[in-house]
């Protein structure tokens, strides 16, 4: 039955994720969740949905897709990303309405390493573990545990949205600080002052060793004062191990539940979806803060996310092309073309 | 060691602003581990507002926290509320014995564990099987236990070359720790055998078989038998009931 959306051309990784799954750490089962969960509640917020409703979650590259319902509202975010629709292009964070048999496309992304869609209402998938979010390695939730693929087709909990004004975001969500903020520990005691000081005071390069798991970073040596290896304990989102490389590893959202590294430090919680965002290359320095300073800054974040709806301005509206009227025009013209 | 092996009083580690850490010991000790467990059923018994979800591990136990509904230093002094009088319980858990197919395509390193050891294959199953496992945590993979104490006998590193695929049900043994492959996935640790064992089921509630605290016996069984249990296995038909 054709009741969602069809994905034409799925994308590098695209998967589908929400704030994450939780309480069955214990268990093993990682986390997961959005890579940069503040993209998926604005997202989610431009739509009118709840903050943790499922998103599709897109890496360096967006997907081709078919609307096959008789309506939906939906939102892109990332970076200055944006949603083409024949020869329209909406930009990102702005939500636009499409009709059945119309096909938008998200590109290359630009000015993030991910993208989140919302799609109004949601996606009428099953959660496994209480959680839409999908863990690839061990295939847990989201679409059969794996990204997706052309062919696929999501269900839509709303099939036909009500016809009201689009709008937009004007400002864009909250980035990085010039240095990533961490509140060193729960292992800082593994290190030598010598490595606590490479490790605040050095630029550090993201390397091509970077997923969902965990972003490898390279840079100074941070030296260790008494081996690398601990009694496994659990971790942290944002937490920073050094294995025996001596070079930080960043742990995201598919984190290992346990670990055997020292970890030096933990991103705070406001800083660790724009880090999120980052991709191989880039380059990041840590500057360490007190609790009470992440504190104060989750606070501040919040208040912004809260403040959204409030933020929200109506969208110059954009009338997306009939596609199959363009589509069939267009092969008219190219086969006249062809004849000339 | 200047670490803190035995538990004495434990201390607070703190991983950022949405997790807090109550370490008891540094070390993998049974004393230490029923200590963490413990406390695991204590803070889900208190129901603390804002503390999501509570991780023991081997010496440890991480608490995750919304940090817009508990401040650190709240949910440090309810933590604190709940080790008084925290007495660590071993052999708490539920009893299981898993039925074990050794040696052959099951388990391809049982000879080279022989050889390493100086024992034969039949002495490192009976040495396998003879002891009772305490599981640790789970980690790793989704539903995979960290089983201890291995005889002292068996106790060899990781593999030199770790594996890129080692089967679903297979039982490995590395340093003083055995442990159940639950998923297919890469691994260095040595493979004594497999298990035809439901271990994991994403849509059972909890999904994995083993927790925590539990007790695990290994009982030798036949390929034939293997192949027996796992045709129950794949049919659904077998549910692994614990030991009374």
């Amino acid at each position: 039955m054709n009741v969602g959306l069809r994905i034409v051309a799925p994308g590098v990784m695209t998967t589908l994720q929400d704030l994450g799954r939780q309480g069955y750490q214990r268990f093993g089962v990682p986390v997961s969740g959005a890579l940069d969960q503040v993209g998926l509640r604005v997202a989610n917020a431009i739509v009118g949905n709840a903050p943790g409703t499922a998103c599709l979650e897109f890496a360096y590259q967006g997907s081709t897709i078919e609307v096959t319902v008789p309506s939906t509202r939906v939102a892109l975010v990332g970076g200055t990303s944006s949603i083409e629709i024949g020869r329209d292009r909406v930009p990102a964070r702005q939500s636009v309405v499409l009709g059945r048999g119309q096909q938008f496309r998200i590109g290359p992304l630009v000015g993030s390493t991910v993208g989140y869609l919302a799609v109004e209402g949601g996606f009428d998938i099953k959660p496994v573990l209480g959680s839409h979010a999908t863990y690839v390695r061990a295939g847990i939730g989201g679409v059969e545990g794996r990204p997706l693929r052309a062919g696929d087709v999501l269900k839509l909990r709303c099939g036909e949205v009500a016809d009201r004004e689009d709008v937009m975001l004007p400002e864009p969500e909250p980035g990085l600080p010039p240095r990533v903020r961490v509140v060193l520990g729960p292992q800082d005691d593994y290190f030598t002052p010598a490595g606590i000081r490479a490790f605040l005071e050095s630029t550090y390069t993201i390397t091509r060793d970077c997923d969902r798991m965990g972003m490898r970073l390279d840079g100074p040596p941070i030296e260790h004062a008494k081996g690398y290896n601990i009694v496994s304990d659990g971790i942290a989102p944002g937490a920073i191990q050094v294995p025996g490389h001596q070079r930080p590893i960043v742990l995201l959202a598919d984190r290992q539940t346990t670990g055997g590294y020292p970890k030096i430090a933990t991103v705070i919680s406001a800083d660790v979806s724009p880090l999120g965002r980052f991709g191989p290359g880039a380059k990041i320095a840590f500057e360490a803060v007190s609790l009470e300073e992440a504190d104060a800054a989750r606070r501040k974040l919040e208040e912004w996310l809260h403040a959204i709806p409030s933020r929200l301005v109506s969208a110059t509206r954009i009338r997306a092309v009939d596609n199959a009227a363009l589509l069939s025009a267009n092969l008219i013209s190219g086969m006249v073309n062809a004849y000339d | 060691m200047a670490e803190r092996k035995n538990s004495g009083a434990p201390r607070f580690l703190v991983s950022g602003d949405t997790a807090l850490i109550v370490e008891f010991g540094n070390a993998v000790d049974r004393r230490i581990n029923a200590e963490v467990l413990a406390l695991y059923h204590r803070v889900v018994a208190a129901e603390i507002s804002g503390v999501i979800e509570a991780v023991p591990t081997f010496r440890s136990l991480l608490v995750q926290y919304d940090p817009l509904t508990i401040r650190h230093k709240e949910l440090r002094t309810r933590l604190e509320c709940l080790m008084k009088g925290l007495v660590g319980k071993q052999h708490a858990g539920r009893r299981w014995r898993i039925p074990l197919c050794y040696g052959g395509a099951h388990g391809p390193d049982l000879k080279e564990v022989a050889h390493r050891t100086g024992m034969t294959p039949k002495q490192v199953i009976e040495a396998h099987s003879a002891v009772d496992y305490n599981v640790y945590m789970i980690g790793f993979l989704p539903g995979y236990p960290y089983m201890g104490d291995l005889p002292k006998a068996l106790e060899l590193p990781r593999r030199e070359n770790p594996r890129l695929k080692v089967a679903r049900g297979s039982v490995a043994i590395a340093m003083a720790m055995t442990a159940i492959y639950t998923l297919e996935s890469p691994g260095g640790w040595s493979l004594l055998g497999r298990t035809p064992a439901p271990l994991w089921d994403v849509r059972g509630d909890p999904p994995a078989l083993l927790a925590a605290g539990d007790q695990v016996r290994f009982d030798p069984i036949s390929a034939d038998e293997f192949d027996r249990l796992e045709r129950r296995a794949n049919a659904g038909t077998w549910r692994m009931e614990a030991a009374a």
